[in-house]
C-alpha cells in the first residue's frame, strides 16, 4: 500500500516555479530518495510535503488521506516527521531537552498542571527523558546525554534533529541531507543510522548529494531537475537513464 | 542542573524569613514590598519575554487594569475587592486574548507594535474617563479584606507578597521544565522546528501572552491596595520599558534573573536620589554599561563566568 501518494504537486513563488507537476507514490516501508542538481526544488518538494509551504496547485495523500494545506503540526500529529537542510536546533535548551520536544504531542501539556508540578506529569516526564537518552544513544550520541546543543558539533547537531524527529515516532521521516557536511567516516555512519530507522518501520524519504550513500540506501529514486520530474524508478534504472546523466554530467544526450 | 534549580528557590525563601528581622525601618520594609511585587510581575513577563521570545511593551497597561478594576469597582459599585481583583483579571485576559489572536499570526515587530498602542490606549482611557478613574489625579483604593480580616500594616503586607513570590517562583521553575515550557522555549530556537514536531505555535504564543498580562493584572490589583492610591502614571509607557528592562538587565530566560533585575532596578533609583537631577542620566548610563558588557543579563552571564548555568 501507498504511504504517500504526491499529484500533479506545483508551486509557483511569483513567476518562478519552484515544484512543477510532480507526482509520485512511496510505498510503506521503503527507503525513497529525492535527488537532482542544486536548485532542482528538492528542499521546496520536502517543504510542500510537511506543510511548510503550501502548494499553488496539486494533491497529496498520506495513507489515501488529502492533506495537502494542512499546518506542519497537524503533519506531525500525522506522524510525519522531518529533519531540515540548515540546521533546525533550538540551542537555548539542552541536546535531550530537543529530543524531548520531539515528543511533544504525546504529553499532558496542560500549564496549571505543569504549574503546579503534577506527579503524574512528573513522573511521565522522567520516563520521557530516559526514552530521550536511549534515543540518543540510538543515533550515536551518548557522549552527548548531558551537553548543552550549543556545545556540540555540526555532525553531532545533525543526528540530534533526527532524534528529535524519531522521538515524534513517526510513520514516515524526511531526511533533508542528512549527510551534507560531514566527513566520510560520519557519512557511512549516517549511512547505518538510515538503515537502522528504516528497519526499524518507518519509511523514510530522503533528499542527499552523496550518490554513494543514495544507491546504497534507498529502494527507488526520484529525480528532479529545474522543479520537474526527471525520471523514477530504482538504482539500477535511474543510473542508466540517459536523461538522468544528461543532467547529472552536462552531457546532451 | 536538574535537581539544584531549586536550590535557588530555598535561598529566596530564607531571605524573605530573614528580612523583616534585618531591616532598620518601615522604609525598607516598604522598598522590600516594591522589589517584591516588581520581582513577580518580572517573572511573569520573562516567561514571555525571555523563555518564549516574545516582547510585550504594554503591560503596565495590564497592571492598570488590574489596579483600576481594584480601585474603581468597590469604590464606585461597593464590590468585595476579591472580586474586583479577579474581574479586572478577567477583563485583562479577555482583553489580552483578543489582541493576541490576529497579532501571532504575523511575525516580525507587529506584537512590539500592537502592545505599546494596547498600553498607550489603556493608558489613555484611565486618564480621560474622570467620573470613574479620578483623571490624572487617580483615585484612593479602600483596604484589603478577606474573611474579616482586613490587610494594613506593612508586617502583613510583606509576609502575604512574599509567600506570593515564592509561590511564583516555584511555578516558573516547574512551568519552565515540563511539556509546555519546553514547548514555548522550541517556539523560541526554531519556530519551524517547533511546528514540525506538532507545536501549535500561535496557540502558545498566546497562552503565554496571556498568562503574563493575568499575572501583571493581579500584581497590579495587589500594589493598588497596597499603596492605597493609584495614578495612570502606574499604566504609562515608561512603566512598561521599565518592566523589560528589569527583564533584560537580570537575565532573559532565567528565573532568578528575573529576580535580581527587580529589586536591582527598584532599588537603583532610590540610591541614585542623592545626585539631584542627574538620577535618569546615570540611570541610563548604568543601563548601558549592563548591556554593553552582560548583554546577556547579569545572572547568566555571572552563572556561566563561574561555570554553573541555571
Amino acid at each position: 500500500m501507498s504511504m504517500l501518494q504526491v499529484r500533479d504537486l506545483s508551486i509557483h513563488f511569483g513567476g518562478v516555479k519552484a515544484v512543477q507537476n510532480v507526482s509520485f507514490n512511496i510505498d510503506s516501508g521503503i527507503v525513497y530518495a529525492v535527488i537532482g542538481p542544486n536548485g532542482a526544488g528538492k528542499t521546496t518538494l520536502f517543504n510542500l510535503i510537511t506543510g511548510v509551504y503550501k502548494p499553488t496547485t496539486g494533491e497529496i495523500r498520506l495513507e489515501g488521506e488529502a492533506i495537502q494545506g494542512h499546518s506542519p503540526n497537524e503533519l506531525a500529529r500525522r506522524g510525519v516527521a522531518r529533519t531540515f537542510q540548515n540546521l533546525q536546533i533550538c540551542m537555548n535548551m539542552s541536546a535531550i531537552e530537543n529530543v524531548m520536544v520531539g515528543a511533544h504531542l504525546r504529553l499532558d501539556r496542560n500549564l496549571v498542571k505543569a504549574a503546579l508540578r503534577f506527579p503524574a506529569l512528573k513522573s511521565a516526564d522522567r520516563a520521557l527523558r530516559e526514552e530521550a537518552a536511549e534515543l540518543m544513544r540510538f543515533v550515536g550520541l551518548e557522549q552527548y546525554i548531558d551537553a548543552r546543543a550549543d556545545a556540540m558539533s555540526y555532525g553531532a547537531l545533525k543526528r540530534l534533529e533526527i532524534g528529535r524527529a524519531l522521538a515524534m515516532q513517526p510513520r514516515l521521516i524526511f531526511l533533508d541531507e542528512p549527510a551534507a557536511g560531514l566527513n566520510p567516516k560520519e557519512t557511512i555512519e549516517i549511512d547505518h543510522l538510515v538503515r537502522k530507522i528504516a528497519d526499524s518501520g518507518v519509511t523514510v524519504v530522503l533528499v542527499e548529494h552523496d550518490m554513494k550513500m543514495v544507491m546504497n540506501l534507498s529502494d527507488r529514486i526520484l529525480v528532479l531537475d529545474y522543479g520537474k520530474k526527471l525520471a523514477e524508478g530504482t538504482g539500477e534504472e535511474i543510473r542508466k537513464n540517459p536523461d538522468v546523466i544528461a543532467a547529472y554530467l552536462g552531457a546532451h544526450a | 542542573m536538574q535537581k539544584n534549580v531549586y536550590i535557588g528557590l530555598y535561598v529566596v525563601v530564607a531571605i524573605l524569613m530573614v528580612l523583616p528581622f534585618v531591616l532598620p525601618n518601615s522604609f525598607y520594609i516598604d522598598l522590600a514590598i516594591r522589589m517584591a511585587i516588581n520581582a513577580v510581575i518580572v517573572l511573569g513577563l520573562n516567561l514571555l519575554i525571555g523563555f518564549a521570545g516574545q516582547i510585550s511593551l504594554g503591560h503596565a497597561g495590564f497592571l492598570g487594569i488590574g489596579a483600576y478594576a481594584s480601585a474603581v469597582l468597590p469604590t464606585h459599585f461597593g464590590w468585595h475587592p476579591l472580586l474586583a481583583m479577579l474581574a479586572g483579571a478577567a477583563a485583562t485576559a479577555v482583553l489580552a486574548t483578543v489582541v493576541a489572536r490576529p497579532i501571532f499570526k504575523l511575525k516580525g515587530n507587529y506584537l512590539a507594535m500592537a502592545t505599546l498602542g494596547l498600553g498607550i490606549i489603556i493608558n489613555i482611557a484611565l486618564r480621560n474617563e474622570s467620573q470613574w478613574t479620578g483623571g490624572p489625579d487617580g483615585m484612593a483604593v479602600p483596604a484589603f479584606s478577606l474573611l474579616g480580616f482586613d490587610l494594613t500594616t506593612d508586617k502583613q503586607w510583606y509576609w502575604v507578597i512574599s509567600f506570593i513570590l515564592v509561590v511564583s517562583v516555584w511555578a516558573s521553575l516547574n512551568l519552565i521544565d515540563s511539556p509546555f515550557g519546553r514547548a514555548l522555549r522550541a517556539l523560541h530556537g526554531s519556530e519551524v522546528a517547533s511546528q514540525v514536531v506538532g507545536v501549535d505555535v500561535v496557540r502558545y504564543k498566546v497562552a503565554i501572552f496571556v498568562m503574563s498580562a493575568v499575572f501583571a493584572s493581579l500584581m497590579g490589583s495587589v500594589t493598588a491596595h497596597y499603596v492605597g492610591f493609584v495614578t495612570p502614571n502606574f499604566a504609562d509607557f515608561f512603566h512598561s520599558i521599565e518592566l523589560v528592562t528589569m527583564v533584560v538587565i537580570g537575565g532573559m530566560a532565567s528565573v532568578y534573573g528575573s529576580l535580581v533585575g527587580a529589586v536591582l532596578l527598584t532599588a537603583l533609583p532610590q540610591a541614585l536620589a542623592t545626585f539631584e537631577g542627574w538620577e535618569t542620566v546615570i540611570f541610563g548610563a548604568i543601563l548601558m554599561l549592563c548591556m554593553i558588557f552582560l548583554p546577556k543579563g547579569l545572572v547568566p552571564t555571572l552563572a556561566a563566568k563561574f561555570g554553573k548555568g541555571e
